[in-house]
């Protein structure tokens, strides 16, 4: 007998692996998407934007599984993430 | 989530005046998120935006109506509550929304917020918590902790705080929640209650303020202060307001405290007038 089912809003609720995109000029360097990433799919980099402010910058190891947090808590509407399969058709 | 996901544009740029970003709020200000959380409650509740308005007095908090892209309106400080109940009462198909500080709300316009909840009119007031009047360089204000240190309480503050779900609530507001900038989901969902239900509806949320309140009390930067909140929290919906006081340190409750029905002042306008009109 199976003890578990999936969900039945599986296909709603489920993520997909995700492209991180940051618009530079509005980053403030906080660190919030940094630190509070669960996979830890980001990090803070040298560069530094027009306002001297150090941005953060997603790993090329692909990560990031497309939970949203960081685009929930980004205080300055600066980062969102985008489905890698549509991220990939743009480009 | 708002629309299909593109690599030039921020999803909720849709219902933000993108034009005036960046913003003014700090490094790591917890208003950028509750409003973020605010308009996909907008999005999640498919409100039509010409039908909203939103309303908010002075404060860093009070900059929220010149960046959201619906009708809004920013007025005096401490009376956004009286400019909104002119408006929900002049119109009633609007849904007026209150967005403001806790030192706009809860003392110079203390007495309106009281007796908005009392009349219970149908607005939704969202009060960004960060427990100082973090504009005027982070004085003292009815909401910071006992203890807690201040621009003008260098030695720790003498007063107990307001306690602002227990306050509503006790004033008759139909829901009352709170939750923090580290609770978005939580916090999306709870605004969209407040934005669909009927009568008052009031939705704190506490927030980091690092340049003043978290540099006064050693608090560390806006991430170790969110990090704080996230330890602190203890989620318990429908649990006594009462019970939820903010010390200095110590637990936070947070949740969906009140949801209950009461008729609304403009029912019983509806209701007494018209009876009038019969004799």
């Amino acid at each position: 007998m199976k003890l578990w089912r999936k969900p039945f809003d599986f296909h709603e609720q489920a993520t997909a692996p995700s492209k991180v995109v940051l618009n530079k000029d509005r980053c403030k360097g906080c660190e919030y998407c940094v630190v509070f990433c669960p996979t830890k799919a980001l990090v803070m980099s040298t560069e530094m934007n027009a306002k001297g402010y150090l941005i953060p910058v997603e790993l090329p190891d692909g990560k990031c599984l497309g939970c949203g947090l960081c685009e929930a808590i980004c205080p300055d509407f600066a980062l969102w993430i985008v489905p890698l399969e549509a991220a990939q058709k743009g480009e | 989530m708002i629309g299909t996901k593109t690599l030039t544009d921020n999803p909720v740029d849709l219902y933000l005046r993108a034009d005036r970003m960046p913003h003014i709020w700090c490094s790591g200000c917890g208003v950028g998120p509750s409003v973020a959380c605010f308009v996909k409650a907008i999005h999640r509740t498919g409100l039509d935006t010409d039908k909203i308005a939103i309303v908010s007095g002075i404060g860093c908090s009070g900059r929220v109506a010149g960046y959201v892209k619906v009708d809004s309106f920013h007025t005096t400080h401490g009376r956004a509550i009286p400019f909104a109940t002119g408006l929900a009462l002049a119109n009633p198909e609007l849904k007026v929304v209150v967005f403001s500080g806790d030192g706009d709300l809860a003392a110079i316009g203390g007495n309106h917020l009281i007796h908005a909840a009392r009349r219970n009119i149908d607005m939704t007031v969202i009060c960004y918590n960060n427990f100082n009047y973090g504009m005027t360089g982070g004085q003292l204000g009815p909401t910071t902790p006992l203890e807690a240190k201040s621009t003008t309480s260098p030695y720790g503050n003498c007063d107990p705080p307001f306690n602002l779900p227990h306050l509503v609530a006790a004033c008759g507001a139909s829901y009352v929640s709170r939750w923090t900038v580290i609770h978005p989901r939580q916090l999306e969902k709870s605004m969209a209650e407040a934005l669909t239900k009927p009568g008052f509806t009031f939705v704190e949320v506490l927030g980091p303020c690092p340049t003043t309140y978290g540099r006064m009390n050693k608090l560390g930067r806006g991430v170790d202060e969110l990090r704080a909140y996230q330890e602190r929290c203890v989620v318990s919906n429908g649990v006594d307001p009462r019970d939820a006081e903010i010390g200095l340190n110590g637990p936070i409750l947070v949740g969906n405290f009140v949801d209950l029905s009461r008729p609304t002042f403009w029912d019983h306008c509806v209701k007494i007038f018209g009876r009038a009109q019969k004799k």
